[in-house]
Parts: structure tokens; C-alpha cells; sequence
């Protein structure tokens, strides 16, 4: 897995920031983005998406996950834009990308916790 | 950046980590945090806890943003409570819906740490700023409120004072602005003890209570003295004098004066700096301007101040018009002054007296003048004297200690004629007769007459058919003026007896002086008509006392008064 995922910038800047709290910022994240996600399946309109896809790109971006962050403006984007065929395909790369993400957090925890 | 206070910032967003992250880095630059989930929290939080500032995420559950920062605009009333928006929204609709919900600045995702501490401590400024000028403004608003009050109580204390005269006389229509005080215009108006009217139009230099200061000093001075009997030449050195002493070389007072005799069909008329004012003749023709030949009041010192005034004959309806400068100094847009011109074509011009101040008015509004507040107009009718009723002067003794049995002389050589009146003394000294009180005003008159006629047919040597027409009316008071500044011998000798007579008493009065005398029957057989204007007051003198008789030639004057018992 690349860094590309990851902007390490980013993470050092929330650390610095963070200090003690940076492991519980790092939890939280992954289960807000469990809450996330759960929302970008279960909704059941374009607006509802819409508005899942942008919280979700609004977190993202904060905790330094570019291209979830990337993937999820496109998904806010394109849900304004009927009809909504072939829209299943950025969800599952949302999905994809956030599975390759969450690894790498808890790999993050896991050095902090050590560290 | 390190100048701001601490600050309780609530921060309502509904991504925990997100939240997390915003409140640690609030924290980290030192203010207290409050964080709400949704929009809903964030209102209820702020009516709690009331935080100087908010971090609002735009799109929220339950409550979003836009509608938290109307509600707590609300709640926050006046007081300034920034409100930051939380927001990747990008589109312009998004930010303008932020701006228009009562958002202050935005915050754009992915935070900044250095971003938000600068727009906090500007957001900090700008409340604290705001909050300096609501305290500010309250503060004015106390100032002027205090000041008003002040006013008020000014006011009320000065109307007490000013309503000792008799503005309300039938014959007075005057116009003025309630809080003409503050603008220093003054009118006054008081009976004399013999029935004459004093009434003074002034306008202190300035503007609110500066202005307002000098008048009570000067309306004490224009009642007690006018109250007593004195004169205008006495009356207007008094003010002069008193205004010089306690005023700011920068603050005097412009003043007419008039003394109106309805009796003797004359009046007085002294002006220092005002607009002229006019006498209007019964018969028509061209007004007679009143014109300032002296210096305000106030301005010089005593031994500089002149106090000649100058005399007119004043028929039966004639009138006498007096105006402040808030009249002729209105200004038209142009800057143009409404003027002395104009005013005289609606004083010509006005058909129905009772309507002369509405024509005036009207003259000022056709000009189309910026109205303002401090115009003073006052119009004085010329009257039978038993039209007006003097108020009845009240004596605070019972009278039980009247001194009955007395006499007294005196003789007034020409340093004192000059300039003292010798009447208001005497006056107080016969006040204290109890059974002559109800007679003061024909004593008055007579005590009058009689030193006048001593003083300006027999002393100056004056003769009276000087006073046949307008001007040598004002030619005869003129050289009055004259000799009496020249006078170098001659005398006036006053004696009074007082005597107890069958329960109540007599007084003579006997006036001496040292002129040439007069043909005593010749001027008593004149038509009464002719009398009246020029024949030395003789037939009141005889009308007001129950005997009158002139002996040495008409040098010395013999005048009783009696009274009966008191009930």
C-alpha cells in the first residue's frame, strides 16, 4: 500500500496538535467513518447521499485522507446530476478506498499506542 | 497575538472526530469550549451559557446551521455574538444562504489551526468594538436623557420666576417656542405701581443652558426693580451692571426694553442690539422702527453704559410689534436671509391686527426659510389704562405697626437728579401705612406726576408744548436727556406729613422746586384734550388725590390723600 493514501503531513500536523488526544482523534475517526459509510448505504434519496457524501468528505479531508476525501466531492458532485445510473460504482470505490484507509489508521494507533 | 482575552466558544458540528479536533484546537489557543452535536444543542447551549462566540457547521442533523444562527442572533439581541461557519460548501447559493442566516465569516475544511486563531481574534475584535460602541451609545443616550431632565427642572424653576409678570394682560399676544429659554430668547412684562407696563424681549449670545443661565438673574432684577416702581434708565443700569459682573466676557444679553405709560399716552423704548421693532400706528401709515442705538447688555461697564431711551406718543389701539432675530435671520435655501425688508412689507400690508402674527408667519414660510426654533414674537396694544387691572400687590405684614403721626423732608440738588429716583424709596416708606395701601397706584401716579413736573417744567425748565406732535415728542425727551446731563444747580424738595385724623389719617405731599413756576390758572383752564399731551398731568394730580392747589407760582405743589378707619 502506497502513502499516497495518506497525506503525512497532515497526520504530523494533528499530532502536534492533538498531543495526548491524538490516539482518541484517530478512534473516534474510524468509528465516525463507520457511522459514514453506514449513512452512504442506507440513503434513500439523492439528498440524502448527497449530504452524507459531503460530512464524510469534510472529515475526511481534515484527518488527511485525500483521495477518500477526492472520491467522496465526486460522489457529492455527481449525485447532483439525475439520473444516478452507475453511481454504485463510487460508492464501492469509497468502499474500497476506506477499507485500504482504515488499515492504515489502525496502523497508525498501533505506532502510537506502542510509540 | 497575544492581546485577546479568553473567550467561550461553542462549536456545533456533528463529525466527532471533526469536533474533536476543532474544540482541542479552540483550547490550545486558550478560550473555553462548548461543543453541541446539532443545531438543536448549540441554541440551547448558547440560552444557557451565553458564549462570545460560535463555530457553526452548516450542515447538521436535526437543526442545520443556518437556522441555529437565526436563533441565536435572537437570543443574542444586541449584543454581538460572532458566528463562524463551518463549511466545505463551495458553491456560491451555499455561503450566501450562510451570510444571510447572520454568519460573520466562514471557516473552510480541511481546518487550519493558524486560520482559525486569526479569524477568532479578528471575529474577537470586532465584538469587542461593537460592544464599546452599544456602551457608548447608551451612555449618550443617559447624557442626553440627564440633560433634558436638567432642562426641565431649568425650566420649571425659570417659568416660576418669569410668570411673576403679566404676559397674560389682554393686551399681549406673544408667540415663542416652549424651550425658547434654551435658545436665550427672554420675554418678560410686569406692571409698575402706577400702572405702566415694562416688558422686555431678550436674546442671550449662545445656545442651551449657557444661554439660559443669565436670564434668571436678569428677570429677578427687570421684576423687582420694575415692581418697585423704578424706572427703565434705573432698571436697565441694574441689569446692565449685574450681567456685566457675572457674565463671561463672551455671553451679553440684546435687550428691548419699552415702558408703556396708558395713562400719559407714551412709551419708553431702549434697544441694545436687537432687530428693530416697530410701532404700528392706529392711523396707518409707514411703522416706526425701534431701532438699537446701544450696545447689548452685559458688554459695557457701568460708567460707560448709556441708559437714554427714547420717548414716542402712543395713541389708543396703536401697537407696538418686537421680534427676535430667529425672524429676519431665517435663511432660504440659497442662503438668503428672510430680512428687514421683507418683514416691513408684511407689516404694511397686514389688513386684520389680529392677524398680524399669522401674516408674518406666513411671509416666513412663503419665503420658504428653514424654520427655526428660536423666533420670539410679541405685540403690545395700546389701551384705555383701566383695561388693565394691575394684580393687587400683597403684603406680607398685618399692618398692626403703621406709623400714624410723622413727617419728613428732603431736598435733592442737581448731582442727585441726575441719575437717582428718589420715588421707589419714598413709595416703600408710605407702603407701610396700612390705610393707604388700597390707594397705591393713584399715590403712585400722583407722586409721579408731581416729581416729573418739578423735575422737567421747573428744574430743567421744559416746556411742555414741545409735546404737541410725534416729533417734538421725541425732540422733547431728547433735550430732557440733554439738560439733565448738563444740570449744575437747582433743586426738588419733597416733604411728606403723615397725620391721624378721626380713625384713619391724611398725608400731604408737597413738591418744591427751583424753576421758574408756572401760570397755574391759565394751564387749568386749558380744554382737557390739550392737557392731557402737554399740560403737565395736572388734571390726573387732581382726579387721583381728594385736594390738589400749587401756590408760589406754581413752584410748590399741595397734594392730600386721606384715608378712613379699617375695618
Amino acid at each position: 500500500m502506497s502513502d499516497n493514501h495518506i497525506d503525512q503531513k497532515v497526520l504530523g500536523e494533528l499530532q502536534e496538535v492533538m498531543e495526548d488526544d491524538y490516539l482518541r482523534l484517530l478512534e473516534t475517526f474510524l468509528e465516525d467513518s463507520e457511522l459514514r459509510l453506514g449513512e452512504l448505504h442506507k440513503a434513500k434519496s439523492a439528498d440524502e447521499l448527497g449530504h452524507a457524501a459531503h460530512s464524510f468528505k469534510g472529515s475526511c479531508g481534515n484527518m488527511g485522507a485525500v483521495v477518500l476525501a477526492e472520491l467522496c466531492r465526486q460522489l457529492e458532485d455527481r449525485v447532483k446530476q439525475q439520473p444516478l445510473y452507475g453511481i454504485e460504482d463510487l460508492i464501492n470505490q469509497i468502499d474500497r478506498e476506506y477499507d485500504a484507509v482504515r488499515q492504515l489508521y489502525r496502523d497508525e494507533c498501533r505506532r502510537v499506542s506502542v510509540g | 497575538m497575544v492581546d485577546h482575552q479568553p473567550l467561550t466558544v461553542l462549536i456545533a458540528e456533528d463529525g466527532a472526530a471533526d469536533r474533536l479536533l476543532l474544540a482541542r484546537i479552540v483550547r490550545n489557543q486558550g478560550h473555553a469550549v462548548l461543543t453541541a452535536e446539532n443545531g438543536e444543542e448549540a441554541v440551547a447551549l448558547f440560552a444557557e451559557k451565553r458564549p462570545q462566540l460560535v463555530l457553526l457547521d452548516a450542515l447538521m442533523p436535526v437543526m442545520d446551521g443556518f437556522e441555529a444562527a437565526r436563533r441565536i442572533k435572537k437570543l443574542a439581541g444586541e449584543t454581538m455574538v460572532p458566528i463562524i461557519f463551518l463549511t466545505s460548501l463551495t458553491e456560491e447559493e451555499g455561503l450566501v444562504r450562510c451570510l444571510e442566516a447572520g454568519g460573520d465569516d466562514f471557516l473552510a475544511k480541511p481546518y487550519s489551526p493558524v486560520i482559525l486563531s486569526a479569524k477568532i481574534n479578528a471575529m474577537d475584535r470586532l465584538r469587542r468594538l461593537h460592544a464599546t460602541m452599544l456602551q457608548q451609545r447608551d451612555e449618550i443616550a443617559r447624557h442626553h436623557n440627564h440633560l433634558l431632565n436638567e432642562q426641565r427642572v431649568a425650566k420649571a424653576v425659570f417659568d416660576q420666576v418669569a410668570h411673576a409678570g403679566c404676559l397674560s394682560a389682554p393686551n399681549i399676544r406673544y408667540l415663542q417656542s416652549p424651550y425658547a429659554l434654551f435658545n436665550g430668547d427672554l420675554l418678560l412684562a410686569a406692571f409698575t405701581p402706577t400702572g405702566e407696563m415694562h416688558v422686555l424681549l431678550g436674546d442671550f449670545t449662545g445656545h442651551g443652558l449657557p444661554a439660559a443661565v443669565g436670564a434668571m438673574p436678569l428677570a429677578e432684577v427687570f421684576y423687582g426693580m420694575t415692581a418697585k416702581g423704578y424706572g427703565l434708565a434705573e432698571t436697565l443700569r441694574e441689569m446692565n451692571a449685574k450681567l456685566k459682573r457675572i457674565l463671561p466676557v463672551d455671553m451679553f444679553c440684546c435687550a428691548l426694553l419699552l415702558n408703556l405709560n396708558f395713562e400719559r399716552r407714551m412709551v419708553e423704548v431702549w434697544n441694545g442690539g436687537m432687530p428693530d421693532g416697530y410701532l404700528l400706528s392706529a392711523s396707518g401709515g409707514e411703522p416706526l422702527p425701534l431701532v438699537s442705538r446701544h450696545l447689548p447688555l452685559g458688554v459695557l461697564d457701568s460708567a460707560q453704559f448709556d441708559e437714554q431711551t427714547e420717548v414716542w406718543p402712543l395713541a389708543p389701539d396703536d401697537r407696538l410689534f418686537l421680534l427676535s432675530d430667529g425672524v429676519v435671520d431665517t435663511c432660504d435655501e440659497h442662503e438668503q436671509l428672510f430680512g428687514v425688508e421683507r418683514l416691513k412689507q408684511a407689516l404694511v400690508a397686514n389688513r386684520q391686527p389680529e392677524r398680524l402674527f399669522e401674516d408674518v408667519l406666513q411671509a416666513l414660510e412663503r419665503f420658504g426659510g428653514q424654520s427655526r426654533d428660536d423666533v420670539s414674537l410679541l405685540e403690545i396694544r395700546a389701551v384705555a389704562p383701566q383695561v388693565l387691572a394691575p394684580p393687587p400687590v400683597v403684603y406680607s405684614d398685618s399692618g398692626e405697626s403703621s406709623p400714624l403721626d410723622w413727617s419728613l423732608s428732603f431736598e435733592f440738588r442737581a448731582q442727585t437728579l441726575k441719575r437717582f429716583n428718589p420715588l421707589p424709596y419714598l413709595m416703600q416708606v408710605l407702603q407701610e401705612i396700612h390705610g393707604l395701601r388700597i390707594q397705591s397706584g393713584a399715590l403712585h401716579s400722583v407722586l409721579n406726576e408731581l416729581y416729573s413736573n418739578a423735575l422737567e417744567h421747573g428744574v430743567l425748565g421744559l416746556d411742555s408744548s414741545l409735546k404737541r406732535d410725534a416729533s417734538g415728542f421725541a425732540a422733547y425727551y431728547q433735550e430732557r436727556s440733554r439738560r439733565l446731563q448738563g444740570l449744575q444747580e437747582g433743586f426738588i424738595r419733597l416733604h411728606l406729613h403723615v397725620e391721624p385724623q378721626e380713625g384713619g389719617g391724611r398725608l400731604i405731599i408737597e413738591v418744591e422746586d427751583s424753576g421758574k413756576g408756572f401760570d397755574v390758572g391759565r394751564v387749568l383752564a386749558r380744554p382737557l384734550v390739550e392737557q392731557r399731551l402737554c399740560g403737565r398731568g395736572l388734571s390726573l394730580i387732581r382726579r387721583l388725590s381728594r385736594h390738589a392747589e400749587w401756590a408760589d407760582e406754581g413752584r410748590r405743589a399741595r397734594v392730600e390723600f386721606a384715608w378712613e378707619a379699617l375695618a
